[in-house]
């Protein structure tokens, strides 16, 4: 069977709010270590997609599997796959009442029920990763959203998920802030992560990304490498929307 | 009788056997209410419709219903359809419904205050509801409470009076009789105000030394 080599299959996902159609039939396979970057205007469905991944939402139709176990439908087993599934969301949602190293080692010691000594090591482990080690004693409001971000990084990180969802990880960051949370990003691509990233960086899509995916409309309009969808896009607004980004960063 | 043989041999005595009492019903009351409270804050942002509503209600009638009237039902009303309580046992379940009822209004604000993002990242990392909110939402919600529980457990230590009217001699029920016995209603009364002041002045403190235990910066 070809699928086996997929890690994530998405299988036209359809999702409605009301009579707002978010997501009208999206379908995608991404493969072990890919990193596939999805852009495109506010309001297409780009970050309901990473929440029907891992059912934050639940999708009206269509089907997801990861390793070829369907995610949809899956019940209380969900909470299994959420573990495979690491998420980093763009408001970062670090617990408040928990310092950095709390953050990340709560779910280790209640989800994976690590002993106490277990999950501080890995948890001090993962923020080292990301270069927070020196904060572990502090708590959310005394980091700057860079620094946050990481620290959600790794949290999700810390449980060894399979495949990582980013929701626009650096929307809320000034530029200097951005480019530390896309260093850590960067270096996961290296280490070969799979990575589903919803961004409007199109610099690290470019640089990073093995398919980028131009999103409208609740739908995949194009996708391809970052050269194929940059240099010779057939879609006239996928065009536009890049042609966009270009003349403000010149 | 001279006022010093009057405080030590009559007051002193009376006064710790009725404060005694008092400290009792609340030591039984207290926890008891704020779990309860707890569980139908719980239960009524997070249960079903069913369960949410029956919270509502027991809401709804426990702090609508004056708590004087409700240990009048519990002690003389009851016994009519063969429900016997003592005097002791019927104002503990009358503390412990009106206590319960009010934490619980505390505790779902709190709860509400919760910002959605918190209970959505404890999900995306695979922790059930219920992991989610005793981990996540109820040590942050519990936090913001406690101005409110401790403003309930303060009002307790006074409507505990209130179990004299259904013949339970704590506190206030003790200064009473000595009051009405010597006739000594000034000395007494005032008296035991300052013990009631008492009370409440340490628990102020100490939900005070609560908050700033456990504050979190932000």
């Amino acid at each position: 069977m070809t699928d086996e080599k997929y890690i994530l299959r998405i299988e036209n996902i359809k999702k409605a709010f009301g009579t707002n159609e978010v997501l009208t039939g999206v379908s995608i396979n991404v493969k072990k270590g890919e990193t596939v970057c999805f852009i495109g205007p506010s309001g297409t469905g780009k970050s309901t997609l990473l929440r029907c991944i891992n059912q934050l939402t639940i999708p009206d139709s269509g089907k997801i599997f990861l390793n070829d176990e369907e995610v949809t439908h899956a019940g209380p087993r969900i909470n299994y796959f959420r573990q495979k599934i690491g998420m980093v969301f763009q408001n970062f949602f670090l617990f408040d009442h928990l310092t950095a190293v709390r953050n990340v080692e709560i779910a280790l010691l209640k989800v994976k029920k690590m002993s106490p000594k277990e999950a501080r090591e890995k948890a001090m482990y993962e923020l080292k990763q990301v270069g927070m080690a020196n904060w572990a004693e502090h708590y959310p409001a005394e980091l700057s959203g860079g620094q946050a971000q990481r620290v959600s990084i790794a949290r999700a990180l810390a449980m060894d998920p399979e495949i990582m969802l980013f929701d626009e990880p650096t929307s809320a960051l000034d530029p200097e802030l951005t480019r530390e949370v896309l260093e850590v990003m960067k270096k996961l691509v290296i280490d070969g992560m799979t990575m589903l990233v919803v961004t409007h960086e199109m610099g690290f899509a470019c640089s990073v990304a093995n398919k980028i995916c131009f999103m409208e409309h609740g739908q995949i309009k194009e996708q391809g490498s970052p050269a194929e969808l940059l240099n010779n896009p057939e879609f006239e607004r996928c065009k536009a929307f890049i042609g966009e980004f270009r003349e403000y960063s010149q | 009788m001279d006022q010093i043989t009057f405080i030590l041999d009559v007051m002193l005595p009376a006064f710790s056997n009725g404060l005694l009492m008092t400290l009792t019903l609340i030591a039984i009351t207290a926890p008891i209410g704020f779990l309860l409270g707890v569980a139908i804050a719980c239960g009524r942002v997070y249960g079903g419709k069913g369960l949410s509503w029956l919270m509502q209600l027991y809401t709804i009638f426990f702090r609508g219903c004056p708590l004087l009237l409700l240990l009048f039902i519990l002690y003389f009303g009851l016994p009519s359809v063969g429900i016997i309580f003592t005097p002791f046992v019927a104002s503990v379940l009358g503390f412990i419904f009106c206590n319960s009822a009010y934490n619980s209004e505390y505790v779902r604000g709190a709860i509400l205050s919760v910002k959605e993002g918190q209970l959505i990242a404890a999900k995306a990392l695979g922790m059930t509801k219920g992991q989610a909110i005793l981990n996540i939402v109820l040590p942050q919600a519990l936090r913001r409470s406690i101005p409110g529980i401790s403003n309930e457990f303060i009002y307790l230590i006074k409507y505990s009076s209130l179990a004299y009217m259904i013949t339970l001699v704590e506190l206030t029920g003790a200064s009473k009789l000595i009051a009405t016995k010597y006739f000594a209603y000034n000395e007494t009364f005032f008296a035991v105000a300052i013990v009631y002041l008492a009370l409440v002045t340490v628990t102020t403190f100490g939900a005070n030394a609560l908050e700033k235990k456990y504050a979190v910066p932000g």
